[in-house]
């Protein structure tokens, strides 16, 4: 099955290196079930997550760019005449790089200062690679039926709440309805599994909030726990939006005074536990609300 | 085209405001961007994090065209509405002008960094924590941007906020204690380059 008119970088950025480590082994053990390549970007750097866009708009262009470039290089050094896309499993991060890709598509003037800044690394970025979030990939590229070949173990019977955060669906709408979106839905059927009905998969999880203004990020997470009442557990393609969900379920019950807990895992991990692939090559072990059979019998969180 | 004669055109009457002794605009470049708001109030309806803002996205918008005068300027820093923007687009998208609304909230932000740091300090500071350790090191090392940020609040209680997070995820290994260091300053010459042309234009 290997009739791909696409190649992928691989952008996992850094939160993929330390607090959402789980989410890059799952994404390589899925996409190699897949049959699926990827490559990392060599020397990648970081997008500058949001702290770049409060301190100088071009340098949030730049930090971006870099790795587009980056890219781009390798890309022509590989002497493939495929399409290189960058898939990247963060929504932050992809969301950066697609901003990168996108505001010097459209603004020669903007391409020629990030270009002058690169410059000071010796690479341009001409356009030549574009950004791709995973979900995106898996949803549009590989598709639900290729998901559903590989399939050897249906995960029957589990409700699953999709979660799709913010970053990958706005403001560049790209892959789905960025009010309603849909992309997960066949994706978690062809794991055998059901999806949960509910309105708050596209709400914000409040980002930095639970570390600048955490009295209101725990009442956005606790907004979306609640909502998520009787799904057996949820979904998430985005490091910010699975650790907000996961590490303050204790404090959200406390808040709604009802019990909030529920297992949260990273799409690959579902879509790799449904592929039969082990749970240590899955990172399972490293989630902060993962029961098993995803159940929550007892109540263990220190905070 | 008589009554167009009597009536002066709408910039003439703000330039009546402007004399030499005013500061300078701070707020032009953002009110450029969002002039052609309407003040429907949608993105206010669609912020989910409005319910905690002291003034609401609609009124700061007003304020923004308002903003030549300095002290609405100065009343508009004082708020925290675009402080608690956390980036989810949802004005953006539904905004019936099609206005870059996250992106000017951004721009705000940076001029508050620029004119008004004592307002948001812990903002300030915790962005800044976070690049430093990109400067440094070309990717974020989490402990030690926690560290600069402890080190640059000066509040010997704010740590123990993190603490039980932090020892939940050194638990798992997925950051590792250390402190700041040096690092290669790879991107030392990005950072510079992009700090240079910003201070140009």
């Amino acid at each position: 099955m290997k009739n791909f008119t696409h190649r992928y970088f691989y952008y996992p950025g850094c939160s993929l290196e330390g607090t959402a480590k789980e989410y890059d082994i799952s994404t390589r053990s899925l996409m190699a079930a897949l049959e699926i390549e990827l490559t990392d970007i060599p020397d990648w750097n970081c997008c500058g997550a949001s702290a770049a866009a409060a301190q100088g708009e071009l340098l949030s262009l730049a930090l971006p760019a870099l790795n587009l470039a980056k890219a781009e290089a390798a890309a022509q050094a590989s002497k493939s005449t495929a399409a290189w896309d960058i898939l990247s499993p963060c929504s932050a991060c992809y969301l950066n790089l697609k901003r990168a890709e996108a505001e010097t598509a459209r603004n020669p003037a903007l391409r020629a200062r990030v270009n002058a800044v690169l410059a000071e690394k010796d690479l341009q970025y001409k356009g030549g690679v574009q950004s791709r979030h995973l979900l995106d990939v898996l949803a549009k590229d590989i598709g639900a039926s290729r998901v559903g070949h590989a399939v050897t173990n249906p995960l029957s019977g589990l409700q699953v709440a999709p979660y799709y955060g913010c970053q990958c669906l706005r403001p560049y709408a790209v892959f789905d309805d960025p009010e309603i979106p849909g992309t997960m839905n066949p994706l978690i059927r062809a794991a055998g599994a059901h999806v949960f009905p509910w309105n708050l998969s596209a709400r914000c999880c409040g980002a930095a909030h639970m570390n600048t203004h955490p009295e209101v990020g725990i009442s956005l997470v606790t907004d979306i726990l609640k909502a998520a009442k009787g799904a057996d557990l949820l979904v998430t393609v985005c490091p910010m939006c699975q650790i907000n969900l996961e590490a303050y379920q204790n404090r959200a019950s406390r808040l709604a005074e009802e019990d909030l807990h529920i297992s949260v895992l990273y799409l690959p991990q579902l879509l790799g536990l449904a592929a039969g692939i082990a749970e240590e090559k899955l990172g399972l072990a490293l989630n902060l609300a993962a029961e098993k059979d995803f159940r929550f019998e007892t109540i263990n969180e220190p905070i | 085209m008589k009554t167009a004669q009597k009536n002066p055109p709408a910039h003439s009457v703000h330039s009546v405001h402007k004399t030499p002794t005013n500061p300078p605009d701070i707020l032009a470049p953002v009110r450029e961007m969002i002039q052609a708001c309407i003040q429907c109030g949608t993105c206010t309806g669609s912020c989910p994090n409005a319910f905690a803002m002291d003034i609401s996205p609609r009124g700061m918008w007003r304020m923004v065209i308002m903003g030549e005068d300095e002290s609405i300027t100065e009343e508009l820093f004082n708020t925290k509405t675009f402080s608690l923007c956390s980036s989810c687009y949802t004005c953006t998208l539904r905004c019936p002008r099609g206005l870059p609304l996250t992106d000017a909230i951004q721009a705000l932000k940076r001029i508050q960094t620029r004119h008004y740091p004592e307002k948001a300090k812990k903002n300030i500071h915790f962005y800044a924590s976070f690049l430093e350790s990109v400067r440094r090191h070309g990717r974020v090392r989490e402990t030690e941007f926690m560290t600069l940020f402890f080190l640059s609040m000066k509040n010997p209680f704010l740590p123990f906020s993190f603490a039980p997070l932090a020892i939940r995820l050194m638990a798992k290994g997925k950051v590792k204690p250390g402190f700041p260091s040096a690092g290669n300053g790879a991107l030392d010459p990005i950072f510079q380059k992009a700090r240079e042309l910003e201070a140009s234009s």
